[in-house]
């Protein structure tokens, strides 16, 4: 150990500067492909988008720099705030259910038993699915004029007229959770898999050879050990939750009577509807910022 | 040289037509995209922000004020002006794309809202089949008979109106308080009078065909893209439809068209369609005149719009071998002059957007709590002059 030091010191005492300074370029070389690519696809997007924030933004022509009336306008955006409070409130149902429902599935096919991988991969199949197109699978299915689901339902005497499937506000909620959980609850099965996997089997053993029941051993063990997957799925399917957009967009289509309006579909409203990009932009770093906050916290309490 | 062109579905078949026939005659060639409804408005933003706009493209006519006002279009003013037929093209049209004195449009397609009527159903309902409604009240009676008689099966319904469809409320409700000689917006289009009583009146008759179940249990929930389906299948006895669709009906179907009526009579139309021009960042402004001043010649209107029964774009082209010869179309031509197509730089966020404040007004009007009507007019307005 001392030895090394002394070498390496010697050595930087010795070698000209020249030397360090080449091995410095090299670094830069090497860390130069993924400095560009973060530069071009991650910093200069968040620059630009901060700066439109900061101007009066048209479709064609000059800016002009009026900060900060972008971002005082929020507080006189009705739809916005009430996009906030639909969205807090949508997230909060979907994380809990999706959770429960991916935590379920992971048990179900975590052993590995005859049939097991039919069943892990019909699980999985839905999260191969665009969220546009099982947006439009849904509307088509649950459409009262042409859809199927109406018909089977009065066959079978469950309902007797059509469901109003995304007429009323309840409604339109539940069966736009019934899709994400459809659509991700495998996604977030395989996830948990893989930390249901890692737990070493000698402590079950050690567990059932102490007279543990399966339900001792689930809260004493497998949760415990599963925590920090667990928290890699809340915190996918909390931001996930809450940049929500394409599942309203398509299905709903914000309504019935801007009910299901998220905070995305709001930015999108403001950018393409109403041509104010500058307001866009100022929403959109609002929602980053808020979005950085609350994953750091999330860090920091689930670690 | 190959010119590129938008066009939006809701008005697909007539731009289609008129591309193939001028790709069929000219040099110059069109290549021609179709945009779904729903997404024109945001595609045309996103094109314009990465400057990446078609050389010529077709806007919904009520967007076209905006679309001007945000530098979209060409100023073609001088083109227009040295055409011998200027002053016979759509005058509403006309207007719409005209900023600032400033001309940057020409018309595209013209699609009126009227109301169509199944003479079967008419007949089997004992109504006179070639009587179409000359009020809205008589219209609401037609369709609650229809429904009466002939609805107790839940396939055939009295009307049908797209319920929770912003665009569709404007362009079927709106004809009725014109022809009773009432206005919805102030002439610049920056204060809402949908509070008013005409208006209340129309919202009032619709409710109540709602109320009676005449308009179909699906009214409420139609956003828009399939409220034109059931007509052609002879489910519906009388509703408004789109003149666009005359052309497109089933050739054995019997249809009565007769213009829309205020609550005690009146005759007017919603004027829509598209307007066409030129983008303000084409490299191919001439090639893309050339091609946009053929769609308003003779040979384009009466050859390819006239003869599939379309609404022309030119007044002094009305009256043509092909409309002589159904007099359905020569009564849709004649109301080019009575309609309206109202102005306001603000419209597509106000009145088409779902999220806006009318399909709200229009909601609550029809189905909710129509005593927050005044409250939710206030909205308009303040949306309008956003």
């Amino acid at each position: 150990m001392t030895l090394t030091v002394t070498r390496s010191r010697r050595a930087a005492h010795s070698a000209p500067s020249a030397r360090w300074r080449s091995r410095k370029v090299q670094g830069w070389l090497y860390a130069a492909p993924t400095a560009v690519i973060v530069g071009v696809l991650f910093i200069a997007p968040l620059v630009l988008v901060g700066w439109m924030s900061l101007n009066r933004w048209p479709l064609l022509g000059q800016a002009t720099f009026n900060a900060p009336a972008n971002y005082l306008k929020i507080a006189d955006n009705p739809l916005f705030l009430d996009a906030v409070v639909f969205t807090l409130k949508y997230t909060a149902i979907t994380t809990v259910l999706l959770s429960g429902v991916a935590l379920g599935l992971a048990l179900l096919v975590q052993e590995r038993r005859p049939g097991v991988a039919f069943f892990r991969t019909a699980f999985f199949l839905p999260g191969a699915v665009g969220f546009a197109a099982a947006g439009l699978l849904f509307y088509g299915m649950l459409n009262n004029d042409f859809g199927p689901i109406d018909p089977m339902l009065q066959a079978l005497g469950i309902t007797s007229e059509p469901v109003k499937w995304i007429g009323t506000p309840n409604m339109a909620l539940f069966s736009t959770i019934t899709l994400v959980i459809w659509r991700f609850a495998g996604f977030n099965m395989l996830i948990l898999l893989t930390g249901l996997q890692a737990i070493p089997t000698e402590v079950y053993e050690a567990a059932r050879s102490d007279g543990a029941n399966r339900w001792q051993i689930f809260t004493k063990i497998t949760l415990p050990l599963l925590r920090p997957t667990l928290a890699l799925m809340l915190i996918l399917s909390v931001t996930g939750s809450l940049l929500a957009f394409d599942q309203f967009f398509v299905f709903t289509n914000g309504g019935p009577d801007n009910s299901t309006v998220s905070m995305v579909m709001v930015v999108y409203r403001d950018a393409f509807f109403r041509f104010d990009l500058g307001g866009a932009a100022a929403l959109s770093v609002v929602l980053l910022v808020a979005l950085v906050g609350l994953n750091t916290l999330m860090m920091r309490r689930l670690r | 040289m190959t010119i590129t062109m938008w066009t939006r579905a809701a008005t697909q078949t007539q731009s289609e037509r008129l591309v193939a026939e001028y790709n069929k005659t000219h040099k110059n060639q069109v290549k021609l995209t179709v945009i779904p409804t729903d997404n024109y408005q945001p595609r045309i933003a996103a094109a314009a922000g990465a400057k990446q706009l078609p050389d010529v493209f077709a806007a919904d006519v009520i967007f076209v004020p905006n679309y001007t006002s945000q530098g979209l279009f060409m100023d073609i003013t001088d083109r227009i002006a040295a055409l011998p037929y200027k002053d016979k093209l759509a005058p509403s049209h006309m207007k719409l794309g005209t900023l600032d004195n400033r001309q940057y449009t020409l018309p595209h397609t013209l699609d009126l809202s009227v109301w169509f009527w199944n003479k079967d159903l008419y007949e089997k309902a004992g109504l006179d089949p070639e009587q179409g409604p000359k009020s809205l009240k008589e219209f609401a009676q037609h369709a609650t008979t229809i429904q009466e008689k002939l609805g107790k099966d839940g396939k055939v319904h009295g009307t049908f109106f797209g319920g929770n469809c912003g665009g569709c409320y404007v362009f079927t409700f709106w004809p009725s308080v014109w022809a009773a000689g009432a206005q919805i917006m102030n002439d610049e289009g920056t204060t809402s009078l949908n509070d008013q009583p005409v208006m209340t009146e129309v919202f009032k008759i619709w409710r109540e065909l709602y109320e009676k179940k005449a308009t179909g249990p699906t009214a409420k929930e139609e956003q828009g893209p399939t409220w034109t389906g059931f007509f052609p299948k002879g489910e519906i006895g009388v509703m408004p439809m789109p003149s666009t669709t005359l052309g497109l009906m089933p050739k054995e179907m019997k249809i009565g068209v007769t213009p829309i009526a205020g609550p005690d009579g009146g005759e007017s139309t919603f004027v829509g369609g598209d307007s066409l021009g030129i983008s303000a960042t084409s490299k191919n402004a001439d090639a893309a005149w050339e091609f946009i001043n053929w769609t308003v010649s003779d040979q384009a209107q009466v050859e390819v719009m006239a003869k599939n029964k379309d609404v022309l774009a030119r007044t002094d082209l009305a009256g043509n071998k092909y409309s002589a010869e159904d007099p359905r179309v020569v009564m849709i031509n004649s109301l080019v002059a009575k309609g309206q197509t109202p102005f306001a730089l603000r419209f597509g966020q106000t009145y088409n957007d779902p999220q806006g404040p009318w399909l709200r007004l229009a909601r609550e009007a029809v189905f909710g709590d129509a005593s927050k009507v005044p409250q939710l007019n206030a909205e308009i307005t303040k949306s309008l002059q956003q």
